[in-house]
């Protein structure tokens, strides 16, 4: 059976190392580093495959 | 219900990820990665019409990745084994710093990733290559044969040897025989370059119950298929300028490198014991790298250079 959280007591879930604080860290900026050059890789390849015009087309 | 007064990860059976992004670039196999990147450039150079360098760059970059994720996927697999081996036991899976789930939805990511941007990016066809390189390294050399058979380099070997043919087919589309002709010479050079290693590795991969050629068949009989093999990759390694796609100076150059990998497997063959013929096997390990190397760095020196000096080309009577 669930018994309810005291109200001046918040769960503490699981807390991180220092290490694994840092580690994550560094994963979170690298895989969004990854994601921008992803993005940008898509753009210029879209750009170049398709050409400038790219968005001037008819409606 | 008790609140946990210890709230680590540890402490409540959680695992928690403490790999750094370093620990992945490591799944990725990086030095294995750089010759991947290296050989299918050249693919991608020896087209008979220049392809577009965003387009070829982004090809490459496509290619890299899924050599970092047959990388990470053979590291998934092959965890066991790597962490009884000395030259492997401080891989990241090992180590403990990375757990096998995330080795292998990291390289499934990158497999599918690498795909589907070299099919967008360049074609389907170079795509579907790519597609079973990875594959075929994967699926046929890491989980069959590289634990069933002595030959298992020789046939996993095709493996390291498609980037080529994969850039190749990225620049143009279709496969030349030129592609078909890089793919050789790293197909005939792979056996003896990782015989070499075998020969003085040979009691670590015997502890990992790894079927290398000198652990099944002996030392001896090792030297001799190393001999053969070197026998063949001279002539293999002159193709390039023979079939017209290089240059006389790379003809000069792999005729000189093909008799000192001869000189090498010769001394190999004819020095069997003591510290000498290890240190002549280690010898021959690294001039392997350093000839495949030369050959694939010449090849992409003088497609630059004549990308550069468009009169050149004509000089040299290449098959633009």
């Amino acid at each position: 059976m669930v018994s309810p959280l005291p109200i001046d007591k918040k769960p503490e879930g699981i807390r991180l190392t220092t290490a694994q604080e840092k580690s994550r860290r560094q994963r979170n900026v690298a895989i969004g580093l990854a994601i921008g050059l992803f993005v940008l890789l898509v753009y210029v390849v879209t750009i170049v495959k398709l050409g400038p015009a790219v968005l001037d087309r008819p409606l | 219900m008790s609140f946990i007064s210890d709230s680590s990860a540890a402490s409540q059976g959680v695992t928690v990820s403490s790999a750094t992004p370093g620990d992945f670039i490591a799944l990725m196999k990086p030095r294995v990665m750089s010759l991947v990147i290296f050989t299918a450039l050249t693919g991608i150079l020896i087209a008979p019409t220049p392809v577009n360098p965003i387009i070829g760059f982004a090809s490459l970059l496509a290619i890299a990745v899924g050599a970092g994720a047959s990388g990470a996927l053979n590291m998934w697999f092959d965890s066991d084994i790597d962490a009884v081996m000395r030259r492997t036991r401080n891989r990241p899976i090992p180590a403990g710093r990375v757990t096998r789930q995330e080795a292998l939805t990291f390289g499934l990511v990158l497999a599918v990733l690498s795909v589907f941007t070299l099919g967008f990016v360049a074609n389907w066809a170079a795509a579907a290559l790519l597609a079973f390189t990875i594959f075929f390294y994967v699926a046929i050399y890491t989980m069959q044969l590289k634990r069933s058979t002595p030959q298992n380099i020789v046939i996993g070997g095709a493996a390291g040897a498609f980037p080529p043919m994969v850039g190749a087919l990225a620049a143009t589309g279709h496969l030349s025989l030129a592609s078909v002709s890089l793919f050789a010479i790293i197909f005939v050079w792979t056996p003896p370059h990782f015989w070499a290693l075998a020969l003085v590795k040979a009691d670590d991969f015997a502890r990992a119950g790894i079927p290398m050629l000198p652990n099944v068949k002996g030392a001896d009989r090792t030297r001799r298929d190393i001999l053969l093999y070197s026998l063949v990759l001279a002539p293999v390694g002159l193709t390039p300028w023979l079939m017209g796609f290089a240059s006389p100076v790379y003809g000069v150059l792999a005729f000189a490198l093909g008799a000192l990998f001869l000189f090498h497997a010769v001394r190999v063959y004819l020095v069997r014991d003591g510290e000498q013929a290890n240190r002549f096997a280690m010898r021959m390990f690294g001039f392997s790298i350093l000839y495949l190397s030369l050959l694939f760095a010449e090849i992409v020196g003088e497609r630059a250079l004549a990308l550069a000096l468009p009169a050149m080309s004509k000089s040299l009577s290449m098959p633009w």
